[in-house]
């Protein structure tokens, strides 16, 4: 093991070197299967430090962040804690000498409340009184304020979070993982959130921050660690490199730059929404209210908004698969369709990009091409008389492969089999390659890797050139900026007025997103572009 | 008023075994579990209880037997459906199917044989009270114990910090994983508490209810336990109501059938699934907000290492 201890690059921090660092991997490997997630990972945190973990999706953080909280047994290689090694045996052990950790998908449960949330995180050593107390006092302190008594499916995805770091404070972490923490906040949300870890880093602790929003890293971290492969890159310090160049180590290249065509012209109107009120399906579902916008042939429509404030009930009552009572409250190509179902919604040049891939966007078991053949059996010739034109199907899964650069093991596999970009890719393509005349796309490049992310808003931009129209629904508001001509925000199912691109500021989104109106002037004067 | 109090014995005598194995059935759903195989924990609950008995003159021994005998037929569920991670619907019927055939081989020997069923208990003075003297101070053993049991798991759910955890693995696996909670042991022991509940409930059957034991006695009790627990949304205070109800429909229409009302007595049968499914429906109407189930209930857990 001493081999492994080479000397590491002096941290930025230069005032820790005096110090050793509070937590070190070294050799940190682990295996599943044949696959490495991570390949020997060094790496050292040190107190009173903000440590960057950047890389695409699958680079091997997650795997790296759970060994380290122990959720995971590592194959090989070790962690040590205050130059001791550790082998933790769960994350109870990890809690208690002191490792905290705010997960991406909350670690939460719905139907308990704020109170039962905390103390499940927590090992049960005071009475639950005692800890009643004790988080209103740390959620005080931190000013993150949090109602104990309220169950976790009535509250928003800003306060969820909150929950989570509260339950990590209260073990009065040395060192905290934050998975993703901005992923799912407003701007605004952000903002808190930075001056809490601040504070947190004052107070001496250490903080890993798992993010792959650039220039967020480079205003909040010390230090950067980059993992591509499952290896490590690089350790660097953010603030001295530009978001191209970290880019550029997370992916081990140049990442395509989406271009829009110049003088798009828009048409008519292809997909009209007026009024469109509709009940939740579901006990925890949000209810759309009086939702109206116009879009034009050549036009790309943003949506923004934090998850789950109606995306998904929208996406359903555009898609067909929520029926509306009024035909009217959906206009495809000039024609009633608000009571029309999928397929024949398809059949009016429409075409449907869920969010979830596996599961709504494809049946994971089933091969491409029957894939392909169940979104476009209406509309594009695969089936004849009834029966399946396996060689037409094909024909297809050719074509989006081509087209988009779908990289597969080979030529027709299950949907399960392909990687989440690849996939994406395929789905996106599959669509596209019908020529919709409105295309409904949600959450296009969510969990993808930034070089399909390109080719996937590359494509949706050259279909609205073409002459679609397009709506697309994103939390990523670079992603809107990039190729949206004009951005709406959905709060509490309720849709704003949408807002020039050019117009569109990240605070002014930010203060929509988070429920607060624009002075009625601004509206106005941006309705009217 | 003798009338009265007969019925108000056979009610209770009738819903005693719903609300037993309701309450073990709820306490695996409510980690998670969904075990279809009541019935046939049931069963053979029934038959090891009424051998056990038997064999030793004893009714607690019997219950005993009965007790251990769900709970082994609950491993198999656990086994499979936990440590195998196999589809939790398909083998908690094939359990069903199985404890059915089992508990006819176990209890052959046994069909005709008759045993001194439970004594009642009688409190001089305080049971003599007219009405509901009998009612609360002169009741078998199962009786008493059934209130203790659910109450007690009330108390377990919702003032313990085992309870609160296993609600949050029915909840949510994947959290209560990644913070540490081992999720198939918990659930195991539910799934066993569950098997002991549905055995005892079966060996309620030919200990205290009938003295004897035929084969299929339980007659399908345990899928109303099943039933029971999802329209009381699992709730065990809604559980007890539910239970009673249908006890009571139960023993009413027979009576009714016995005074010759004018009613179809296949409609007066069906009366007490009727008359449960309409209360409990209401009663989870009233409900507003929050879903009822538990999040997780009936799916596979596969824990990443």
């Amino acid at each position: 093991m001493q081999a492994h201890q080479r000397m590491l690059d002096p941290t930025p921090n230069g005032q820790n070197s005096g110090e050793s660092p509070l937590l070190r991997t070294i050799g940190l490997t682990k295996r599943y299967g044949d696959f490495l997630a991570n390949d020997s990972i060094d790496i050292d945190i040190w107190p009173r430090e903000i440590h960057a973990l950047l890389g695409e999706n699958g680079a091997g953080k997650s795997t790296l962040v759970k060994a380290i909280y122990g959720l995971i047994q590592p194959s090989a290689g070790e962690i040590r804690w205050q130059g001791q090694r550790i082998v933790l045996s769960g994350p109870s052990e990890a809690r208690s000498r002191g490792i905290g950790m705010v997960f991406q998908h909350f670690s939460l449960f719905d139907n308990l409340t704020v109170a039962e949330n905390v103390a499940l995180g927590l090992d049960g050593k005071e009475s639950f009184k005692d800890m009643s107390a004790r988080l209103e006092q740390v959620s005080k302190t931190y000013g993150l304020p949090l109602d104990p008594k309220r169950e976790v499916w009535q509250l928003s995805v800003g306060e969820r979070q909150r929950i989570e770091i509260v339950r990590a404070l209260m073990q009065d972490p040395k060192f905290l993982i934050l998975d993703e923490p901005t992923a799912v906040l407003t701007p605004q949300e952000a903002d808190q959130l930075f001056i809490v870890l601040e504070r947190l880093k004052a107070e001496g602790r250490a903080i890993l921050y798992i993010s792959h929003k650039l220039e967020e890293v480079k205003r909040l971290c010390d230090t950067a660690t980059i993992l591509r492969g499952g290896r490590k890159v690089e350790t660097c310090n953010p603030r001295l490199e530009t978001a191209a160049s970290l880019a550029r180590m997370m992916v081990g290249g140049e990442v395509k730059e989406v271009k829009a065509a110049s003088g798009r012209k828009t048409t008519l109107p292809r997909l009209v929404v007026n009024d469109l009120s509709l009940a939740p399906a579901e006990a925890h579902g949000v209810r759309l209210e009086h939702i109206s916008f116009e879009l034009k042939g050549g036009e790309i429509l943003g949506i923004a908004g934090v998850a789950g404030n109606g995306q998904d009930e929208l996406f359903a009552a555009l898609s067909g698969e929520r029926l509306s009572k009024d035909p009217g409250t959906v206009v495809i190509e000039g024609i009633a369709a608000g009571h029309l179902s999928i397929t024949q919604r398809r059949k009016l040049g429409a075409a449907f990009v869920p969010e979830e891939r596996l599961g709504h966007g494809t049946a994971p078991r089933m091969k491409l091409s029957e894939n392909a053949l169940l979104t476009g059996h209406a509309a594009s010739g695969m089936v004849r008389r009834g029966f399946i034109d396996t060689a037409a199907t094909l024909k297809t899964v050719d074509r989006a492969t081509e087209t988009f650069d779908v990289r597969k093991a080979k030529r027709d596999p299950e949907a399960a089999s392909l990687s989440g970009g690849n996939l994406q890719k395929f789905i996106v393509g599959r669509e596209i390659l019908r020529n919709p005349a409105v295309l409904v796309v949600s959450q296009p490049t969510w969990g993808v890797d930034a070089g399909a992310a390109a080719v996937i808003r590359q494509a949706l931009l050259d279909l609205a050139t073409a002459g679609a129209a397009v709506l697309v629904t994103s939390q990523d508001l670079d992603e809107l900026a990039e190729i949206a001509d004009r951005i709406a925000v959905m709060f509490h199912g309720k849709l704003s007025a949408p807002l020039a691109a050019s117009e569109a500021s990240r605070e002014k989104l930010g203060l929509l997103m988070g429920g607060s109106s624009l002075e009625p002037k601004e509206v106005a004067h941006a309705a009217g572009a | 008023m003798e009338l009265v109090e007969a019925i108000i014995l056979a009610v209770l005598a009738a819903s005693t075994p719903l609300l037993i194995a309701a309450t073990g059935e709820l306490v695996a759903e409510r980690s998670g579990v969904l075990n279809l195989g009541v019935e046939g924990m049931m069963i053979v609950g029934a038959a090891c209880g009424f051998a056990g008995a038997w064999l030793t003159g004893s009714i607690f021994i019997g219950a005993l037997f009965g007790i251990i005998a769900g709970t082994l037929m609950s491993l198999i569920f656990a086994l499979m459906a936990l440590g195998l991670a196999v589809n939790q619907v398909a083998t908690g019927l094939a359990l069903t199917i199985f404890g059915i055939g089992l508990s006819g081989l176990i209890g052959a020997g046994f069909v005709g044989e008759r045993i001194t069923p439970a004594v009642h208990l009688y409190i001089p003075v305080l049971a003599d009270i007219p009405l509901i003297g009998r009612v609360l101070f002169g009741e078998d053993g199962f009786v008493y114990f059934s209130v203790a049991l659910i109450a007690g798991v009330w108390w377990f759910l919702y003032r313990t910090r085992a309870g609160l955890i296993l609600r949050a693995c029915g909840d949510n696996h994947v959290s209560a994983h990644a913070l540490g909670y081992p999720v198939l042991r918990i659930r195991t022991f539910a799934v066993m508490f569950g098997g002991a509940c549905a055995g005892l409930a079966g060996a309620y059957l030919p200990l205290a209810y009938t003295p004897f034991f035929i084969p299929g006695m339980t007659a399908g009790r345990g899928w109303i336990a099943l039933a029971l627990v999802v329209f009381s949304s699992w709730q065990p205070g809604r559980l007890v109501v539910g239970a009673y109800l249908f006890g009571a429909v139960t023993i009413l229409q027979l009576h009714a059938q016995g005074w010759g009302v004018g009613i179809p007595s296949q409609f007066m049968s069906a009366l007490p699934y009727l008359a449960t499914v309409i209360v409990l429906v209401l009663l989870s109407r009233a409900r507003t907000g929050g879903s009822t189930a538990p999040a997780a209930l009936g799916t596979v857990f596969v824990p990443d290492r």
